[in-house]
């Protein structure tokens, strides 16, 4: 009978990962001039959406302590930041293409993503 | 009386004029809190003095901002970043330091055959609980802290999975504590694992603090960069005149040393001799032996003079001169290797994107692993089954190690990127890195790229009894008066010799033959073969040496004294001292040399036989330079393009990798892919070495780290069990952990060792 349970435990746990983790639905964030970014155990908000050709500021603030965090990576926009903690940070993107381009942590675990749409 | 005050500089933005000076000041005087301020619009800062309790940097933003300007919030410094950073890992270490001490005395008494020898006291488990709690919730906070936000946000990170295995043999210690009597009775020994719990969280940290002091190295070509600049300039200004000073006294000027960032375009400098020169500029009185190798590269300090351009943060060797500053702030070239290393290093390498993928669904595959480890060892497990389900769930919650994943590509390119910017090669982005390892076939231009690009004297040969200097003296003379690029050459040879040239009477330029005139009564003819022919001159005698001198890519001039030939002097456009061992050291790399030229055939086959080119393509236009590109990239190859990167431009975007040599200018930088500050051939061959061992770190890096999680997942899973009865210790687990993150960080670190030699 444990057995059965725990089996049942298992599985439901497996299928409740898959759906907290990588079901999750994304808010997405419309900027116009800036926006802040707070960076906590991820990036709230992660998902923010653009017009192309604009420039906008993105001010990342990081409370959270975790190394992984200490950076911000703009793969595209070749940018990678330190933020220092508690601190607000200021990144100016411009959108020169359309496209999602994400942006990272220092070792890519936490993700966020930049959408430029006309 | 305001209690505790503070003095903070801040930039206020949109500031034009006097007026505006004023404005802002009284706004931040208005202030409640603020004592003082001072505003300086050639700096654009407001120097403001107020009280920390009654005013914040917000509040005077906020004043600032109803003006219309805009103050920036003080940001902090790279030396407080670095303070800060340093007390971080100060506060890991002690952790470390306290975990595994306490570690290692729960371990002594409680691991079978040792706890034997521990002292009772060890051997109480509530004991034991007590000292595994403040590194459960005190050094092992910083996993908690970064997990519970990271559920909120439905995200997980290499910290979530260290949490729950740790939380779990913790909690599960804990109960045995307090409750031993329900584990017999579930037909269990009764044993705490607070030992795994406590030295998983030590080695972590003991990882994670390796990890970082080996991550400072891979940025330090950046600071070091950034610590070349120098902090003042010692600019000369008019002196203050008063009343009755004489016109002299007025003009008199004096030197006054201000902070680099107040240094102006035109600023007159002086720079001593041992003294780092402030920013760019042109020299206008004395000379220098100048150490440009921290920019360059290359080694051997190079003499300038007045005309010359000198770069800001190299080092003056022996002469004082002064010179006008024609770039300052972000403008100087410095200040652009530093922005094209950043970028460099914020850029992502296309190899990177499979980890990239990767990365983001390993976290939660992980945790369904551990769930389905602690599943199958429950059911199908030996007894107790729970003991060995529990156990090897928190080895896979520990042994995954995503950080070597995320770090295996950025660390080495921010290496890699390093190195070159330290020899003045400096890389656009990380897919040109990457680019840049493949290439097998170069197309170097010839003007200005394997040659000097200015034409030089390269024979004299006297025909009678006048010596070489008396030719080259005379045929200097004549051509003082004419502007033409060889007769340039001819008279800049002579001033190389420190001749004296003499004054020549009816000076004559005969374009398309050469120049004609007067000198103590001897009638001079210079120039070609065709004016030889119109003034009478016999060259037959000569011809054979003519065709030699020709042959040789060199443009032969001839000089007649009263219609006899004298002497011939060839000039030619040299090739550089390092372009013949650049071409083999590209041939050793198993690499195509090719070379472009407008020029004729002829010349840029004897160019190309100098230099050890096998493949020419000549009288190609400059327009059409593109299109031999492509035809070589049809044959299958990967092209890079070697030029001066402001003529050749569309070539260089053209090709696979564009490089441009010596230069850093703007245009340059924005068409190549790899820029070569210094003009030294031998660095392509750097080059294209450094990216070869950069992608050979990378691609080791993930075979580690892919290979490690492949591998040793399963292994805590406990795949080998049913057939050799191995099973991972979580102790063991976390050894691998902490130790993967580290061997991909320092194997990133080895390409330090790369050694780039302009001089062998």
């Amino acid at each position: 009978m444990d057995k059965i349970l725990v089996g049942l435990f298992s599985v439901a746990g497996m299928f409740f990962t898959y759906w907290f983790f990588l079901m999750k639905k994304e808010d997405v964030i419309s900027v116009t001039d800036s926006v802040d970014i707070t960076v906590e155990g991820g990036y709230s908000p992660n998902i923010i959406s653009i017009s192309l050709g604009k420039t906008i500021k993105i001010n990342f603030f990081r409370k959270d302590p975790s190394s992984c965090l200490e950076e911000v990576v703009l793969g595209d926009f070749k940018i990678r930041k330190y933020l220092p903690l508690n601190q607000k940070i200021t990144i100016e993107v411009t959108a020169k293409e359309k496209g999602e381009f994400a942006f990272t942590c220092g070792m890519g675990m936490f993700h966020g993503k930049i959408v430029v749409s006309d | 009386m305001p209690y505790k005050l503070t003095k903070r500089s801040f930039v206020i933005k949109g500031m034009h004029c006097a007026s505006c000076v004023r404005v802002t000041e009284r706004a931040l005087k208005k202030t409640p809190g603020v004592t003082d301020a001072v505003v300086n619009l050639a700096t654009q800062k407001a120097m403001v003095t107020y009280d920390e309790d009654n005013c914040t940097q917000e509040q005077l933003a906020n004043s600032i901002a109803k003006t219309g300007y805009t103050l920036e919030l003080e940001q902090k410094g790279e030396t407080v970043i670095q303070e800060e950073k340093k007390k971080e890992l100060q506060i890991l270490r002690n952790k470390v330091v306290i975990s595994l001490g306490l570690g290692f005395l729960i371990f002594w008494g409680s691991f079978p055959v040792l706890m034997e020898t521990a002292p009772a006291i060890l051997r109480n488990f509530f004991v034991q609980l007590l000292l595994a709690t403040p590194v459960q919730f005190w050094a092992g906070q910083e996993f908690y802290r970064a997990t519970i936000p990271a559920l909120k946000h439905r995200t997980a990170n290499m910290d979530t999975l260290v949490a729950l295995g740790t939380t779990v043999a913790y909690f599960y210690s804990a109960f045995v504590t307090f409750f031993p009597q329900v584990i017999m009775n579930l037909g269990m020994d009764p044993m705490p694992y607070f030992d795994v719990a406590v030295i998983v969280i030590g080695l972590i940290l003991l990882g994670r603090y390796f990890e970082a002091k080996a991550k400072a190295g891979t940025s330090q070509a950046i600071k070091k960069l950034i610590g070349l600049q120098a902090k003042t300039a010692r600019v000369l200004r008019q002196a203050p005149s008063f009343a009755g000073a004489s016109k002299g006294r007025q003009d008199k000027l004096i030197e006054v040393d201000i902070p680099i960032d107040q240094v102006q375009i035109g600023d007159i400098i002086r720079v001593r001799p041992g003294e780092k020169i402030p920013v760019d500029g042109i020299i206008t009185v004395g000379e220098s032996s100048i150490d440009e190798s921290m920019i360059t590269g290359e080694s051997i300090p190079i003499d300038k003079t007045k005309g010359d351009t000198v770069v800001g943060a190299t080092m003056n060797k022996s002469g004082t001169f002064t010179y006008k500053a024609t770039k300052v702030g972000n403008e100087t070239m410095l200040a652009q290797i530093i922005k094209l290393v950043e970028e460099a290093q914020g850029s992502k390498a296309p190899i990177q994107r499979l980890a990239d993928v990767v990365s983001s669904y390993f976290v939660p595959v992980v945790i369904m692993l551990a769930f389905l480890t602690f599943g199958v060892w429950y059911i199908f497990g030996p007894q107790p089954s729970f003991l060995f389900a529990m156990l090897n769930t928190v080895a896979v919650l520990i042994i995954a190690c995503p950080c070597a994943m995320g770090l295996a590509t950025p660390t080495a390119i921010m290496v890699g990127t390093g190195i070159g910017a330290e020899h003045g090669i400096l890389i656009k982005d990380a897919e040109s890195l990457e680019t840049a390892h493949k290439i097998n076939t170069i197309i170097f231009d010839k003007t200005g790229t394997l040659t000097k690009g200015k034409p030089e004297v390269t024979d004299i040969i006297s025909l009678n009894k006048t010596n070489k200097d008396e030719i080259l003296k005379l045929a200097a003379s004549i051509e003082k008066g004419s502007e033409h690029s060889l007769a340039e050459a001819i008279v800049k040879e002579a001033e190389k010799q420190k001749l004296v040239l003499n004054k020549v009477e009816g000076f004559k330029a005969i374009a398309g033959y050469g120049v004609e005139g007067l000198l103590e009564k001897n009638q001079l003819f210079l120039g070609n073969r065709r004016l030889m022919n119109k003034e009478n001159v016999s060259v037959a005698s000569y011809n054979s040496e003519i065709t030699r001198l020709e042959g040789g890519g060199k443009t032969v001039m001839m000089l007649a004294i009263n219609r006899k030939l004298a002497g011939l002097i060839a000039v030619a456009d040299t090739v550089k001292d390092s372009a013949k061992e650049g071409v083999a050291q590209l041939q050793k790399l198993g690499i195509e040399v090719v070379m472009i030229t407008g020029d004729n055939e002829k010349t840029a086959q004897a160019i190309a036989k100098q230099v050890g080119v096998n493949r020419v393509l000549a009288e190609v236009l400059p327009d059409q330079k593109e299109l031999e590109i492509r035809k070589i990239q049809k044959e299958g190859k990967k092209v890079a393009m070697v030029g001066d990167g402001i003529n050749d431009a569309p070539a260089l975007t053209a090709a696979d990798v564009g490089i441009a040599m010596g230069t850093g200018t703007d245009v340059a930088i924005e068409a190549a892919d790899i820029t070569l500050i210094n003009k030294d051939l031998k660095s392509v061959a750097s080059a294209i070495e450094l990216s070869k061992k950069t992608m050979r770190t990378i691609k080791l890096n993930l075979i580690w780290a892919f290979g490690y999680n492949i591998i040793l997942i399963p292994v805590a899973m406990g795949i080998l069990y049913p057939f050799f009865g191995i099973l991972l210790n979580p102790i063991l687990a976390s050894v691998a952990m902490a130790t993967s993150s580290i061997s991909v960080v320092s194997n990133s670190l080895l390409p330090k060792r790369f050694k780039i030699n302009y001089d062998n």
